[in-house]
């Protein structure tokens, strides 16, 4: 309500203005599949700014560039998920997710001193890849097109007295004046 | 009252909202019957068309009865008066309304000072359209104050239904006018891109100024059977192509008219290449349209023919094919309606039973079922052309 609030500013006296809210055509998955976008760019923008801490963190030094790759990656889902084709954002977060889980695979080596965090990385990409599976799913089904039952207007010609009367009515209207003239 | 109130991209409301007051003697209060969700509102339900705020109403589509006027209506409406309202707030009076250009109406737009800097020169107040063309609330509400009363509204003769005339407000007329910029000749073939609710009206608007051959393309078969029924060639873009199929309905010379009633938003498909680098250019804010429509009849036109754009387009569009726009000298006609400009004719057309644009109504639900149809109106669910909403 802040914002509408704020905007009144642009409206008249006697403009109608919003006292209270009703239910809105933006459903809780897409709610999640926006705060998952708006994740996705702050997880994007960390692993491109900041690669080294990422890989210190986990013990794998010398990953940056494939760290700050992968923050491109998220900063394109993390896009698509805010955008109208969110479902092709969650789905390529989906599959993001498996390239992160493939990557920090690799860090689980018995001689890696932070082996720990690595396995905690892993459940924390393991959950948030369950969740996205699940918005992707939801918003698909929520927004699937062509759903509901399919019909047909084969019927619906618009011309009561038929097309074969009606077809070139406004032709012969806008001629009759100019034969009346000749 | 209760009105759907735009709150950000996707996210309208049905609000609890003030009513409308009167604010200018020339200002009329109506009791909405029926309003309609046009095409148009979901470039703004996509956030695609600048300048929308918060708390917006939608809706420029409506109809209802006359319950309040002010001092300055001068007797040309009344308490009772039925009246469909033009989505073009007209003066009437300035040099454009007297030229019969009344989307462009010189005194309407009340943020005009912001609109000159964007387009040039400002055009007219539109209902529920954005702050750039004066931030009017919209007619998807109770109750809607009309502004310049006494000019912008069509009476509704006795005897004709709700939804018989409510597209005079839009949709028809657009289609109309559309039809009518083509300049029909008895032999020519007009093809129609889009077959939503605005190309339903420009196909059979094109039927009677009398086209040889109307061509409508598109690719949900439920909209396509209706184009069909309206008299029209269909072309399924998903499983042909539309240049060749194009050619050979018109052996080889290409379609001497084309109409655009799809404007900034084009189906996004790997089918349509260059509709994929629009939108990641779109969403990277370096485009705001995706003109492959535009670009598609530009290419298929007949040399010397005419191309015909209703659909909205928003503001910047990439790789116009100018060199086959100049050198196949092809005319471009387009703009926002010219609602009061055509609604007489088209008010006796309807009357003498040539048309019934009530046709297109696949949806009728109540205003608070408003949001859900937004987003089954946008998915293409369930067979959904038109929804008309009932306050």
């Amino acid at each position: 309500m802040m914002m509408e609030k704020v905007s009144n500013i642009a409206r008249s006296q006697g403009d109608p203005k919003v006292i209270s809210t009703g239910v809105s055509s933006f459903g809780a998955s897409d709610r999640m599949a926006r705060n998952l976008g708006w994740f996705s760019l702050g997880l994007g923008a960390l692993e491109i700014l900041a690669p080294e801490r990422i890989t210190r963190a986990l013990g794998m030094e010398g990953q940056e560039s494939l760290v700050r790759a992968y923050g491109f990656r998220e900063v394109v889902a993390g896009m698509l998920s805010l955008s109208i084709e969110k479902k092709a954002g969650l789905w390529s977060r989906v599959a993001g997710d498996g390239l992160d889980i493939a990557t920090l695979m690799t860090g689980l080596r018995d001689d890696n001193p932070k082996k720990g965090n690595v396995a905690m990385a892993l459940m924390m990409v393991g959950g948030i890849t369950l969740l996205d599976i699940a918005t992707a799913t939801e918003v698909g089904a929520r927004h699937a097109p062509q759903t509901g039952s399919r019909r047909t207007y084969r019927d619906r010609t618009g011309y009561p007295k038929g097309i074969a009367v009606s077809r070139g009515v406004a032709a012969r209207k806008k001629d009759a004046p100019q034969l009346a003239a000749s | 009252m209760k009105a759907l109130v735009w709150h950000g991209k996707e996210d309208i409301r049905c609000d609890t909202v003030t009513d409308p007051k009167i604010e200018h003697p020339r200002d009329a209060i109506i009791k909405v019957t029926s309003c309609a969700i046009c095409g148009s509102d979901l470039h703004l339900f996509h956030n695609f068309i600048p300048a929308m705020l918060p708390g917006d109403i939608m809706g420029h589509e409506m109809m209802g009865e006359v319950v309040e006027v002010g001092s300055g209506v001068d007797g040309k409406l009344k308490k009772g008066d039925r009246i469909v309202v033009p989505f073009t707030i007209i003066c009437g009076e300035c040099d454009q309304c007297k030229r019969g250009n009344f989307s462009v109406c010189e005194r309407t737009n009340r943020n005009k000072h912001i609109a000159d800097k964007v387009f040039g020169h400002a055009t007219a107040g539109l209902f529920g359209y954005t702050h750039l063309t004066g931030g009017y609330p919209g007619g998807q509400a109770e109750y809607l104050r009309v502004p310049f009363a006494d000019a912008t509204h069509i009476k509704v003769p006795e005897g004709l239904t709700d939804e018989q005339v409510l597209f005079l407000g839009d949709i028809f007329p657009t289609g109309w006018q559309a039809a009518v910029q083509c300049d029909i000749e008895p032999t020519d073939t007009v093809a129609i891109w889009g077959c939503g609710p605005v190309g339903q009206m420009a196909i059979r608007s094109a039927i009677l100024l009398g086209a040889n051959q109307v061509i409508a393309i598109d690719r949900l078969p439920e909209r396509l059977s209706m184009a069909e029924a309206g008299g029209a060639t269909t072309i399924n873009f998903e499983d042909e192509s539309v240049v060749e199929r194009l050619n050979e309905l018109t052996d080889g010379k290409g379609p001497e008219k084309c109409i655009d009633c799809i404007g900034t938003e084009s189906h996004v498909s790997f089918g349509q290449p260059d509709t994929i680098l629009d939108r990641a250019k779109q969403m990277m804010l370096m485009e705001n349209d995706r003109p492959h429509v535009l670009r598609e009849m530009i290419y298929v036109c007949r040399p010397g023919g005419i191309l015909s754009i209703p659909g909205v387009y928003g503001g910047l569009a990439d790789k116009i094919p100018m060199g086959q726009l100049m050198n196949k000298g092809l005319s471009v006609r387009t703009g926002q309606t010219h609602v009061n400009r055509w609604t007489d004719e088209l008010l006796h057309y309807i009357q003498e039973g040539h048309i019934d644009p009530s046709f297109v109504i696949t949806h009728t639900v109540s205003l608070k079922q408003g949001p859900e149809m937004y987003k089954v109106f946008r998915d293409k669910q369930d067979s959904c052309v038109k929804v008309v909403l009932k306050p």
